[in-house]
């Protein structure tokens, strides 16, 4: 089953938080944030395009137009592919591991699983980000040498930022999950 | 607890039969390896799993049946695949079904000796047999080597089907008594280059080992550790080069098979990386030679040394002046700039001495680029440290006598405080001097002092060229140690296989049903090419500055001799 509520980013924007239970030890949560405009994106084409218009009528270089070309397009494949992320999710399956996903504007997927054995926990952080207090939902990483230490911080949701009521109902999600792995009998 | 099975792709449309893999019990997990048709004699396939045992060392044996009907559900089945549990005794007995083309199939366990009966939760998992067979798990680059083994369950899994390759050698053709289903079943992939050049590389091999070996003990032969030729050879790069490149050559050429992925990786990323460059330097030696354009390379380069020995002369010229409009010292300045003009007047000669045999020598040397374009690089590189060889003098004199200015200035300075370096104590004690010490120390002090903004200035002009010359053959450097050090045949593996190399695993959620096992797929994340690159680089000779800014700019400052880059093999002074 799906449901899907809106919430705000920590700067203002509207995003969508999906849950979907696949079955009682599957859970997926998914932030997705706002798509990328046409205006926005042809408002910043026709600043480039007349900048090189202006640099041609003064400079009478024809080299200048083309450069202005390239330059939109590969800054706009490189902003699809690598900058601009669509949608931020979070599988977790008990017993198996959490799996981390960021999709990207132009279909590119960049994974990460944490098996079950590494997550010692997840939690909400604070964070001084600039002038402001955000919160940031992480995963604890065990530390293999000492039981009760943190070996890593792996954050998430890190280009959506959600606010805390979001926050809150995932860190809700995840938690009826890792609880199920103390309730159950532990193998060595 | 959850059970977790992973299960193959290909055996989803595999006829009824009983499973075969390994159970890994601290996971509570099944890996099926390959599907037993019937008709089978239980006692057949106890032996044939006991010889795969021995081989393989993988702890394979039957754990439950596969039913897969295409008509209604049979009834009688079901009970002798129940029955089969008995025979075959494995705890969990695991019972998975299929009915017609339905893609949710039920699975459901049987729990003899369990003191309480649980449902307890099934997860199945599909996983491609082929890929993850294929597939080499890298641990995550920061962690120590020491927690690879309890780190990561998936590596338990993927070296499960890793090691049971003997498993999969054995397809629906052969006339053996179990009839098995994996990813070959359908015939046993070969290919005939393959094959072929694994026949022709021990050949090929065994006569590259005994030229390599001609050829290092020509090298080691007494005639060239004579001094002045041991010294040359340490100090040109390409010698370096061709070294480096001979033992890339006795790497790839010794008879030992690879132990693991590490060497199999590193003997191949230097194959291809040897390949590349011995194809890029013919390239550059054809362009180089067509249209006689080394003829013409040879003609300029007598012009260029002249012109930059004019430059020279121009900027002493100017020293001796009034540089910048700062006024020097006459009679020190006419020293030297008239000792650094009677050198550069010997350094013309010399070059014009050469120039008939410039373009003879620079043909010969030119045929050496096809031993790789690594090889013509560092050429290039020497070429232009003989052709500079004068401004590195001037800059090794304006340095020691700027040197040897400023630790007498500094000592002197504190004869003028009535001080004294104590060699002993490595500190400034007081001490009292005598009148006459005083001063004629005070005297020097004064000479020096006012002689030091003419040798600091020629100094500053001869450190200035120096550096250029420096970062002009450093950025050489560091294109040949870019192409000497860059695993190309991984970044291919990693384009083209990218299974082959994996950083880990991701799952995708399937079709759910309810009431029926959760769905997964299992598939292969690649390493990162930033992964790649740094797992398999290749070693290289050079190392980088050890010398923080702090200290070059410490030495600059002090008239000390600076080396940036030195060799590994150098001793370091």
């Amino acid at each position: 089953m799906a449901e899907e509520r809106r919430f705000r980013s920590a700067s203002g924007v509207p995003i969508a938080l999906r849950r979907r239970q696949h079955s009682a030890s599957c859970r997926e949560l998914a932030v997705r944030g706002p798509r990328l405009q046409l205006r926005s994106l042809s408002a910043a084409t026709s600043a480039v395009w007349l900048a090189a218009y202006g640099l041609f009528a003064l400079s009478e270089n024809s080299m200048v137009l083309s450069a202005a070309i390239f330059v939109t397009l590969i800054g706009l494949i490189i902003y699809l592919h690598f900058v601009k992320i669509d949608q931020e999710s979070l599988l977790v399956i008990g017993s198996l591991g959490i799996q981390v996903t960021s999709s990207y504007a132009s279909g590119k997927e960049s994974t990460t699983f944490i098996e079950m054995g590494q997550v010692k926990d997840v939690v909400i952080n604070e964070a001084i980000h600039m002038q402001k207090v955000i919160y940031y939902l992480c995963i604890l990483l065990q530390d293999p040498e000492d039981p009760q230490g943190v070996s890593e911080v792996v954050p998430l949701f890190q280009s959506s930022k959600p606010r805390l009521d979001c926050l809150i109902e995932v860190y809700k999600s995840c938690q009826e999950i890792l609880e199920q792995r103390k309730t159950a009998p532990q193998s060595s | 607890m959850v059970l977790k099975v992973f299960f193959p792709s290909c055996c989803s449309s595999a006829d009824s039969g009983i499973l075969i893999g390994r159970w890994i019990s601290e996971q509570n997990s099944a890996v099926i390896l390959a599907v037993v048709h019937f008709p089978f004699i239980p006692v057949q396939v106890k032996q044939y799993l006991g010889e795969v045992q021995r081989v393989t060392k993988v702890s394979v044996s039957v754990l439950g049946s596969w039913s897969n009907s295409k008509q209604e559900k049979e009834e009688s089945l079901s009970e002798f695949l129940e029955d089969l549990g008995t025979i075959f005794c494995h705890e969990p007995w695991i019972q998975i079904s299929k009915e017609g083309d339905s893609k949710f199939w039920s699975c459901s366990t049987l729990q003899k000796h369990s003191k309480s009966p649980q449902e307890e939760e099934i997860i199945l998992v599909y996983y491609d047999q082929r890929k993850v067979m294929l597939s080499h798990l890298h641990p995550p680059l920061d962690t120590a080597g020491q927690r690879a083994e309890d780190a990561s369950k998936l590596s338990a899994i993927f070296d499960t089907v890793a090691r049971s390759q003997i498993l999969f050698m054995t397809d629906r053709y052969d006339e053996g008594p179990i009839k098995l289903t994996h990813w070959q079943s359908d015939g046993v992939e070969a290919s005939i280059i393959v094959e072929l050049m694994k026949q022709a590389s021990v050949p090929a091999c065994v006569l590259l080992t005994f030229l390599l070996s001609l050829l290092s003990g020509i090298c080691r032969s007494r005639m060239l550790k004579f001094w002045p030729l041991s010294f040359l050879w340490s100090k040109l790069s390409t010698c370096e080069q061709l070294g480096h490149r001979l033992q890339h050559l006795q790497v790839i050429s010794s008879n030992k098979k690879a132990q693991n992925q590490n060497q199999l990786m590193r003997k191949a990323n230097i194959f291809v990386s040897l390949l590349i460059d011995v194809a890029l330097g013919i390239l550059l030696m054809s362009w180089l030679y067509r249209k006689n354009r080394i003829g013409h390379l040879a003609d300029t380069l007598i012009p260029v040394a002249d012109h930059v020995a004019e430059e020279l002369q121009d900027l002493l010229q100017w020293l001796m002046g009034a540089p910048a409009g700062l006024k020097m010292n006459r009679a020190l300045d006419q020293v030297l700039g008239r000792f650094f003009l009677y050198h550069i007047h010997l350094w013309i000669s010399y070059i014009h001495l050469l120039s008939p045999f410039i373009e003879m020598i620079l043909w010969y040397v030119g045929l050496s680029a096809c031993l790789g374009l690594t090889v013509a690089l560092c050429i290039l590189s020497d070429i232009i440290a003989l052709l500079t060889f004068h401004i590195y003098c001037f800059y090794v004199y304006g340095a020691r006598l700027y040197c040897l200015k400023i630790y007498g200035l500094s000592s002197l300075w504190r004869l003028f405080r009535g001080k004294k370096w104590n060699v002993l104590r490595q500190r400034v004690d007081s001490c009292s001097y005598d009148l006459d010490q005083l001063f004629i120390g005070t005297l020097l002090f004064t000479i020096l002092l006012f002689l030091l903004p003419t040798t600091a200035l020629y100094y500053l002009v001869f450190t200035l060229l120096r550096l250029l010359v420096v970062i002009v053959q450093g950025l050489i450097h560091l294109l040949v140690d870019l192409i000497d050090s860059l695993p190309l045949y991984s970044l291919i593996l990693r384009l083209c296989r990218s299974y082959r190399l994996a950083a880990g695993v991701k799952f995708r959620v399937l079709e759910q049903q309810d009431g029926k096992p959760l769905r997964l797929l299992m598939q292969i994340n690649p390493l990162s090419y930033g992964g790649v690159v740094q797992t398999y680089r290749l070693p290289t000779y050079s190392c980088y500055p050890k010398d923080s800014w702090a200290s070059l700019c410490k030495k600059l400052f002090l008239g000390e001799l600076i080396y940036p880059w030195k060799h590994k093999g150098e001793k370091q002074n």
